[in-house]
């Protein structure tokens, strides 16, 4: 995780695009500025956090499946819970599926887990939009290569 | 079997909350009824499922930005209604 960078998800370990999911994984740093104030003495993943990386997780699974063609961007989070503390250190694996394809939008259902364990899930909703600017795909393509992203589902202009 | 319109109108008034006496055929979504843009995809999601079809939002929105359409024809209760209907209809020809 590169949590300075909102970079949340390290490498996508599994993408089946005809079952419409996607795995990935997260280390969560052993140190971090956010665990300061998150909390003193304490330290904790902070739930908004959790939400925001299965919503990367599940962003990874929408821009393969729209062929990266265009960006999801969250809209919605459902019934999020925090089922289990994630503390620094942890290795996360993080699942995501499809619910629901609109016109424009998209749902997934996530979680993630911990040594197998349940730690937190939700449903979310994306808008999703053609990409609206060559650097934002470009970064985009950048990061893809970094995490795994399978290279065959990028389609070059 | 309800009509189209009573379907839909179940589904906002239980989706977004609404009293279900206050949405008639003539009722706008986003004028009369309140329903943002966002609360607007859970009811294409419910409606999705429901009539087995894909509310061609995008579409539609862009109609509207392009002046090519009004709101009133796709998010009047009634128009919204015969639009599934032509929807459900072109899926099983």
């Amino acid at each position: 995780m590169h949590l300075e960078f909102f970079q949340l998800i390290d490498r996508i370990t599994d993408l089946n695009i005809g079952a419409k999911t996607i795995a990935a994984e997260a280390q969560v740093p052993e140190k971090n500025t956010i665990f300061e104030g998150h909390f003193p003495g304490y330290p904790l993943m902070p739930g908004v956090l959790l939400i925001e990386t299965m919503a990367q997780a599940s962003g990874w699974l929408l821009i393969a499946l729209m062929k990266f063609e265009r960006m999801p961007f969250l809209g919605a989070v459902k019934e999020a819970k925090m089922r289990g503390f994630v503390s620094p250190g942890e290795t996360l694996k993080i699942d995501a599926s499809i619910v629901h394809e609109g016109s424009g939008f998209a749902m997934t259902s996530a979680e993630i887990s911990v040594r197998g364990q349940l730690r937190c899930n939700a449903t979310l909703t994306f808008r999703h939009i053609p990409f609206p600017n060559p650097d934002l795909r470009g970064h985009m393509d950048a990061v893809a290569r970094r995490i795994g992203f399978p290279q065959e589902m990028i389609l070059h202009d | 079997m309800s009509s189209t319109f009573d379907q839909i109108a179940t589904i906002i008034a239980e989706t977004c909350d609404i009293p279900r006496d206050r949405i008639t055929p003539e009722s706008h979504a986003i004028d009369d009824l309140g329903i943002d843009s966002l609360d607007f995809l859970d009811i294409a999601f419910a409606i999705d499922k429901e009539f087995g079809i894909k509310l061609p939002l995008e579409k539609w929105t862009q109609e509207v930005n392009d002046g090519k359409a009004t709101t009133e024809e796709y998010f009047v209760m009634k128009n919204l209604a015969a639009h599934i209907d032509e929807l459900v209809a072109a899926k099983g020809a």
